[in-house]
């Protein structure tokens, strides 16, 4: 059996995106995405809990009966996110101060859960830890984008703290894109998250809609071709 | 003469002759006095900000109307835009800067009314979403409560001078602003004072409340050309009384309740029906024909609801206003009231079995 490595990424990034498609994980994608910092920092967080376990879970698949998998998985996906936990607190001390409250809440994440169900639990070591790179990376993108509109319109700066997260060699991304800008406050807040995202799942479909007919253009093309 | 020459006609062959535009009609109308007045108490300002309110609110609709494929002008011309848009100038702060109508207007019909798919379709009053959302992005702004100003006095700005202020803002406006009734209430009572004792500092009159000189926004402070709006709605029955009288019913047994229980720390009804927005949205907010309730019990609980959150939040809550968020809140309530309180189908039984034949 072949693996569609191609289709993995694509998939993970666009088709089946975690957020934009699937919709699971919000709770972490409406709480965080105050800054884009923010939302860079919990995607790389979730990215990599996600590649750890997609790793474990395969591994594991063949021993763990049908009867416990669930536990099993939330077992091994809590471990995994203490010691992201633990790694984050002692490498990146400012910005846990920042996600802090968020970080073992990745244990409760749907897609960490959704991804060891449906794909690491049935295939092999290196689909599934691509597979969870991709869905990572594609829920980073999004986080950051939400993140990103988030902050400009509600308090005119860009990537705020990123130093925090990166390093000080990354300090030129701090950005004040509105200078005496005195804050729209309702995007910082909650109802802010849900109304961005919805203009962002309205974005994808129509992409999506402009995708799609662009390729029903082509294939008429290639039908008159075959008989020719 | 030939029967088959005649045209069809299909029932129902009596109809009322009301349209959402004739509707829309007299809510403006009903409107006109408290607007009048508002405009003049407050000057120039407020009338520019009635303006811009409204135009933003005309050209959003437009643009999502074509944005969404459909006919223009139908919609524009029903004029539920129009409404929106001016009851939303109607709850802001009289002299408010410009950018604030503007967002306010937009936000009210491209995201309370146009995202939902139009007209009709709102699960929230539009209005109501509109003024919660700035008074939670803006609270600084919002809550400038700028003196009377009345027209033609010799304090009142000229039109140029009222363009200045909403255009590039009045310095000090804190010299001659104050808080709201409501919101000086609240405070004072924080720091410790009795109510009586707070009335009389203020120099609270019940009659000024009524007729209107107070300050408070654009044209929540005349209790009683709002009234007189309100009965006009009534007698051309674009509105019932259930709404209104059960909202201010609850208000008042409320407020009388717990004004007869301490009434060092509960203010009595009558301030609390003269004072903000509660005859405003009893009559104009709460009533929207799209947000409330369809059947007459349905009505009198949403009425109640508004009330009782109206006065929780007025009472014990963080804000001194709380009209806003108790009309949001039951509108979120509305499909659940509707889907509980169905009216017996014509010909049917409650549990929707057909009569049997009596004979």
């Amino acid at each position: 059996m072949t693996t569609d490595y191609k289709n993995i990424i694509k998939e993970g990034l666009w088709g089946n995106n975690t957020v934009l498609s699937q919709q699971l994980a919000l709770c972490p994608t409406l709480a965080v995405t105050t800054t884009a910092t923010n939302g860079l920092g919990m995607g790389l967080a979730t990215t990599l809990v996600l590649v750890a376990t997609g790793w474990i879970i395969s591994m594991v698949r063949g021993v763990v009966t049908q009867e416990v998998r669930i536990p099993v998985f939330i077992l091994l996906i809590a471990t995994t996110v203490t010691v992201a936990d633990m790694i984050i607190n002692a490498f990146l001390h400012d910005l846990y101060k920042v996600l802090g409250l968020f970080i073992p809440l990745i244990v409760t994440n749907c897609v960490i859960l959704g991804r060891a169900e449906a794909y690491a639990s049935r295939q092999k070591v290196l689909p599934s830890m691509l597979d969870g790179l991709m869905m990572g990376l594609g829920f980073t993108a999004v986080l950051v984008v939400l993140g990103m509109i988030r902050e400009i319109i509600g308090s005119g700066t860009l990537f705020a703290n990123a130093s925090l997260l990166l390093g000080q060699t990354f300090a030129f991304l701090e950005l004040t894109v509105i200078p005496n800008y005195k804050g729209y406050l309702i995007m910082i807040l909650p109802p802010g998250g849900f109304l961005v995202f919805g203009f962002l799942m309205a974005a994808k479909r129509l992409i999506d809609q402009e995708l799609e007919r662009r390729n029903s253009l082509v294939i008429p093309l290639k039908v008159i071709d075959v008989p020719a | 003469m030939n029967i088959a020459m005649l045209p069809t006609v299909s029932g129902p062959h009596t109809h009322s002759t009301a349209s959402v535009s004739s509707i829309m009609g007299n809510v403006i109308l009903a409107l006109l006095p408290a607007t009048a007045f508002g405009v003049y108490l407050f000057g120039w300002p407020a009338f520019n900000l009635l303006i811009i309110t409204l135009l933003t609110s005309v050209v959003g609709e437009a643009i999502c109307l074509r944005i969404m494929h459909k006919p223009i002008w139908p919609f524009l011309g029903d004029g539920s835009a129009v409404v929106t848009g001016w009851l939303v100038a109607l709850t802001l702060p009289p002299w408010a800067p410009w950018w604030i109508a503007v967002i306010g207007g937009l936000f009210a019909i491209v995201i309370g009314k146009q995202l939902f798919g139009g007209i009709g379709q709102n699960p929230f009053n539009p209005a109501m979403l509109a003024r919660v959302m700035l008074l939670i992005a803006f609270p600084l702004e919002m809550t400038i409560w700028v003196n009377p100003h009345p027209l033609f006095s010799p304090n009142s700005p000229t039109f140029i001078e009222g363009l200045y202020i909403t255009f590039w803002g009045v310095e000090n406006i804190e010299a001659i602003s104050s808080a709201s009734l409501l919101g000086h209430l609240k405070t004072q009572l924080i720091l410790g004072h009795t109510v009586p004792e707070i009335l009389a500092a203020s120099n609270y009159s019940p009659l000024d409340s009524l007729i209107g000189f107070t300050n408070g926004s654009f044209v929540e402070t005349s209790g009683l050309l709002l009234l007189l709006g309100g009965l006009y709605l009534l007698a051309r029955k674009i509105i019932t009384w259930h709404i209104p009288f059960s909202m201010l019913a609850t208000v008042i047994l409320l407020a009388t309740i717990f004004n007869e229980y301490n009434p060092d720390r509960y203010v009595n009804a009558l301030f609390h029906v003269l004072n903000g927005g509660a005859l405003l949205a009893a009559f104009f907010i709460a009533t929207d024909l799209v947000t409330s309730p369809a059947t007459s019990l349905g009505k009198i609980i949403f009425g109640i609801g508004c009330g009782a959150i109206e006065y929780i939040i007025r009472t014990w809550g963080s804000f001194p206003e709380g009209v806003g968020f108790a009309v949001l809140l039951m509108n979120a309530l509305t499909p659940l009231i509707d889907h509980y309180l169905r009216p017996r189908i014509y010909g049917r039984t409650w549990s929707g079995q057909p009569l049997e034949d009596e004979k």
